[in-house]
């Protein structure tokens, strides 16, 4: 079987309408190819849609979908060469391991040797070897989850799609399989768009990110990116926590502003904003807490303090309001009463429009 | 062209250049390929029907297209060629009809002015079918339904049989009641018949005679769901709430009315309470009480009725106290609620939509029910038998059977939209995919004694009830001479051995026109039904709602509605199969739709519609994804139809009484017949025949479903989806 190598996924101003409800609203992103972009929003901003859009499980109302620079827009999912790993995994259950991974070939119509030889060869790379002959039902939930790679797999389809397929596997589980996810895809070289609401899985895997809130999107580009300069208070917010802020910029100077922070002086890149009122996200990691610190810090008194191992959650009361606080644990446990300040730090602090 | 739509178009050739178009006497070839077994092309060609040359040019114009490629464009044409061929199919089907018939200004339009040609047969049908895929065909190339052929075909030849067989014969009855004998409209007529007294007339109230047959239906219906409501209540909060002995027993009881043949109840009352019954003269003997006929009237089709519809009622009931989660009832009792406190304030608030629902079904059973009335009714007349001795009576008057058909079609339609629209919104019983661990509240005292007391007498009842129907059969004359004999099963079911096999007794042609109708009818019921149930829970398409509005309406036709709207349906051209053993075949399957698209939509819904889009992902269309991912899982809820459809089509008599003829007789009609003649002892040993062969067939089938394994971890699937579901009559 020829292989078709990865693709490009590109959206053009698609818009999915259900009657009155927009799932979707004027997308558009290009994912490159052998790339893994990841889809991260919150539940129901219209990323699964945009995933099974790619897919041809829905077809859009509006805009083209472009595969491999071709346009599929109208196509059927059978059409298109793109696979799906499912939330559910979506495994038959009447089929055995081997008959599961066999069905794209076999459908295709391969002769049945042809098809299982394909379908062990996949098997063996997702390590499942010398389960072929099991149910659905007799696997684990991550050995399921490698079934239905396996199968995606198994056609080397141009694009791969996964629909949060770590949400059904625990806590640490999810750690490794999706290391693992990320490592195949870099090995085999393959497009991928990734569905998820975890944003530290979306950071942990991307090449890059887009980030949906109600319909439509509200950023793309790298992990980095993302984090470190966030296009507005929903990004900030969403990936990573932030104390999201009113401030109120003094003067802006060779792409520099100078910012009022209750009685704290900041001196942060402009971002292209005027002088004028603002917003500046705050990352807890980025609020330093000292007994008696440097001048230019914020007064506060501890409010809550929860001891988490390595680190210690505080809320504190300040004069600018109510902030989140991450401190690494040190000798003196902060607890609740204590009057400090919070000195800032030089990464993780940005103006937001 | 996909090969698939040259395949289409080449079946259509062969239905009109090579099979006979008209539907054959006695299966006769005698003048082929012209005359009454001539194909359209000869018979086009020799200019004797020159109203058939539309629909080969049809044929034609889509040859032309063959080799273009299946682009939108080359779509758009198959679709007016399709849609074309059918305009120009039905518009020659229905105006040239028998002489002096159909539509003449039609007619004339097509060149048959004043002709006539008879019904249609198997070369219409053939290329009716080629037409419409070509259209199903034009439509997927377009792009509908994502481009998928197999979807658009089916829905199409699902809407067309629909069409054809549900509303079609459905909207010849209004016609029917609308025109006169010459084919005028006559609106005074009709409202003069609606109006009649006979269905609306109050005499029981003012004068002393009998009231209208629409009040009687109505005042019968009411009692009837009203008592079944009750019994099915009780049964169902002992069985589900109560340490109560013989629970296995009692849900056994639910079988009963679905191998029943709906008149065998009121046959076995007629044995023990009649003027000749057993218990009547066990009284007369004992205590003097005067023998009397007050088992003919409402007294007895109430009784025989609620006999026969309070186990569905029990079956309804245990579903929505089984689905009121237990933890509710904890919760109130955590908040000082007393047993009869918890019972009043919560479980009897969420279980009325559910008793709301349950009545409306023995009320719609009720309506519908015919045989009871029949067997029992004596003067006191409902609409379902009205109908049938306006039909087959000896006034024969088929415009007074339209108008009363109409008025119960009214009565059913309007208790299915109540059920339908009002409760749909108002069940809260709906069981969540949350474990519930919580244990049932037990019943309180009071409840517990009374619920004892309504049921015990009935499940006496019924016990006595089918130990008659079982022994009755053996002895000579039920109620008078109780000696034993084998004397009704050697007139119904000996057989010769002295030359060779032959089936002597009376019965034997019946029963095997029975079950081979059913053997055919059960397999399309179920794939019609399995189909449309896909269509309705996979597919999205334009007329969605609609298509499952209709089918869902179906459930509400009553039997005697349908058999009568058949008789007038198909008693001409071009349509002309009254008299066959395939108008049985029909009338079966579209009767029985219902019980295929519901156990359909039970078991797709335990399929995860997930599995349906990993196999397109994989490549497959749907066509594959149903054979090999949605079949394979549906298995049981197949079998659930296959055998409900075989068994409703042996147990039905209110439908097929009009159709069967006497070649083709069935043995519920036969059964009927017997009774009519007073002859209870064959028509009893009968009835008992037919039980035991469909509660072995039955058990038989369960057997099978029961060890089905499916990747094991689905073998719930078989339970849920093979719950019998309510049989109509």
């Amino acid at each position: 079987m020829p292989k078709a190598g990865p693709a490009s996924v590109e959206f053009r101003h698609v818009s999915m309408r259900y009657g009155a409800v927009t799932a979707v609203d004027d997308v558009s992103f290009t994912i490159e190819a052998g790339q893994l972009v990841t889809l991260l929003g919150p539940s129901g901003c219209g990323k699964t849609t945009t995933l099974r859009m790619i897919a041809g499980l829905e077809i859009a109302s509006e805009g083209q979908v472009l595969i491999g620079g071709k346009d599929v827009t109208r196509l059927s999912a059978a059409d298109r060469d793109v696979s799906m790993v499912f939330q559910s995994y979506a495994l038959f259950p009447h089929m055995s391991v081997l008959e599961n991974a066999a069905y794209g070939p076999t459908v295709k119509g391969l002769s049945k040797a042809q098809a299982q030889e394909m379908a062990l060869e996949k098997l063996a790379l997702v390590g499942l070897k010398g389960f072929e002959k099991r149910y659905p039902s007799e696997l684990s939930g991550g050995q399921q989850q490698r079934v239905a790679v396996a199968r995606a797999l198994v056609l080397e389809p141009q694009v791969l799609l996964f629909d949060e397929p770590l949400s059904n596997l625990d806590a640490k589980l999810r750690r490794r399989v999706r290391q693992e996810i990320r490592d195949l895809q870099q090995a085999l070289n393959l497009t991928v768009a990734y569905v998820t609401h975890d944003q530290e899985e979306a950071l942990a895997v991307s090449d890059r990110i887009i980030v949906m809130s109600n319909a439509r999107v509200a950023q793309q580009g790298t992990p980095r990116e993302l984090y470190e300069a966030p296009a507005d208070a929903f990004v900030a917010d969403f990936i990573g926590d932030a104390n999201l802020l009113d401030v109120t910029i003094t003067a802006v100077a060779d792409g520099r502003a100078e910012v009022a922070l209750g009685p704290a002086r900041l001196s942060l890149p402009s971002r292209g904003l005027p002088a004028g009122a603002a917003k500046i996200a705050i990352r807890p990691h980025s609020l330093l807490v000292t007994r008696s610190g440097p001048e230019n810090a914020l007064p506060g008194t501890i409010r809550k303090s929860s001891y988490l191992g390595n680190h210690v959650d505080l809320i504190v009361d300040t004069p600018v309001g109510e902030l989140f606080v991450i401190s690494p644990h040190n000798e003196h446990l902060p607890t609740a009463g204590d009057a400090i300040r919070l000195a800032f730090a030089d990464t993780g602090i940005v103006l937001v429009p | 062209m996909r090969p698939s739509t040259r395949l289409a178009l080449l079946a259509g050739w062969l239905g009109y250049a090579l099979i006979p178009w008209y539907l054959p006497e006695g299966w006769g070839l005698a003048g082929y390929p012209f005359g009454r077994a001539g194909t359209a092309l000869a018979l086009v060609l020799s200019g004797a029907s020159p109203w058939l040359m539309p629909i080969g040019l049809a044929l034609v114009v889509a040859t032309l297209l063959s080799g273009r490629a299946e682009t939108a464009g080359t779509g758009r044409a198959l679709v007016w060629i399709g849609l074309l061929g059918l305009v120009a199919f039905f518009a020659q089907g229905f105006a040239v009809t028998l002489p002096e018939q159909g539509i003449p200004w039609l007619a004339a339009l097509l060149g048959g002015a004043g002709q006539s040609q008879p019904g249609m047969g198997f070369g219409a049908l053939l290329t009716l079918f080629s037409l419409l895929l070509l259209m199903c065909h034009g439509l997927a190339y377009r792009g509908v339904c994502r481009g998928d052929i197999f979807t658009t075909s089916t829905i199409g030849v699902v809407v067309l049989l629909i069409g054809l067989f549900i509303f079609f014969p459905v909207a010849t009855i209004l016609r029917s009641a609308l025109i006169d004998q010459n084919g005028a409209l006559a609106l005074a007529d009709f409202v003069e018949r609606l109006f009649s007294p006979t269905i609306w007339g109050l005499g029981c109230i003012s004068a002393g005679t009998n009231c209208g047959v629409a009040w009687n239906t109505l005042i019968l219906a009411v009692l009837t769901g009203v008592i079944t409501t009750l019994l099915g209540l009780a049964c169902a909060l002992l069985v589900l709430r109560t340490g109560m002995p013989g629970k296995r027993l009692m849900r056994a009881m639910t079988v009963l009315p679905i191998i029943t043949p709906p008149f065998v109840i009121g046959l076995a009352l007629i044995l023990l309470f009649g003027r000749s019954g057993a218990v009547t003269g066990l009284m007369a003997d004992w205590f003097g009480i005067p023998r009397s006929r007050w088992i003919y009237g409402l007294p007895g089709v109430l009784l025989a009725q609620v006999l026969a519809f309070a186990p569905i009622a029990f079956l309804v009931l245990m579903g929505v106290v089984q689905g009121i989660a237990p933890s509710l009832e904890e919760a109130a009792q955590t908040l000082g609620a007393k047993r009869w406190t918890t019972f009043r304030t919560v479980t009897w608030p969420l279980l009325r939509p559910g008793l709301a629902n349950a009545f409306l079904l023995g009320f719609v059973e009720s309506m519908a029910d015919f045989g009871n009335p029949l067997v029992l009714g004596g003067n006191f007349e409902v609409l379902s038998t009205k109908i049938f001795f306006a039909v087959v009576g000896a006034a024969h008057n088929q415009g007074q059977a339209a108008v009363l058909a109409i008025v119960l079609l009214v009565f059913t339609l309007g208790a299915f939209w109540v059920q339908q629209g009002w409760l749909g919104s108002r069940s809260y019983t709906t069981v969540s995919g949350k474990g519930d661990s919580g244990l049932p509240a037990k019943l309180p005292t009071s409840a517990t004694v009374l619920s004892a007391i309504v049921i015990v007498p009935w499940v006496l009842l019924t016990a006595v009830i089918y130990a008659v129907i079982l022994v009755g059969g053996f002895v000579k004359t039920m109620g008078r001479d109780h000696t034993p004999t084998l004397e009704h099963y050697r007139t119904g079911f000996a057989i010769d051995f002295s030359h060779g096999l032959y089936f002597e007794g009376a019965a034997w042609p019946s029963l095997f026109t029975t079950l081979k109708v059913a053997a055919i009818s059960a397999p399309l019921t179920a794939l019609i039904g399995l189909l449309t149930a896909y269509l309705l829970t996979r597919q999205h398409f334009a007329g969605r709602r609609l298509l499952e509005f209709t089918t869902m309406l179906s459930f509400a036709i009553p039997g005697t509605v349908l058999g009568v709207a058949y008789i007038l349906a198909f008693n001409v051209p071009p349509v002309e199969i009254t008299g066959t053993g395939l108008i049985l075949v029909l009338a079966f399957v579209f009767r029985n739709m219902p019980v295929g698209v519901r156990s359909g939509i039970a078991g797709l819904a335990q399929i995860d519609k997930s599995l349906d889009e990993a196999s397109a992902t994989l490549r497959a269309r749907s066509f594959t994804t149903l054979r090999r991912v949605v079949l394979p899982l549906l298995k049981p809820a197949l079998v659930a139809a296959l055998v409900y459809s075989f068994v409703r089509s042996i147990t039905s008599v209110s439908a097929v009484i009009f159709l069967v003829s006497a070649e083709y007789n069935l043995a519920t009609a036969y059964i009927v017949g017997r009774v009519e003649a007073g002859e209870f002892g064959l028509a009893i040993a009968y009835s008992s025949v037919l039980i035991v062969v469909m509660a072995a067939g039955i058990a038989l089938i369960q057997l099978g479903v029961g060890e089905r394994k499916l990747g094991r971890r689905h073998v719930a699937l078989a339970s849920s989806a093979a719950e019998p579901s309510p049989s109509r009559t």
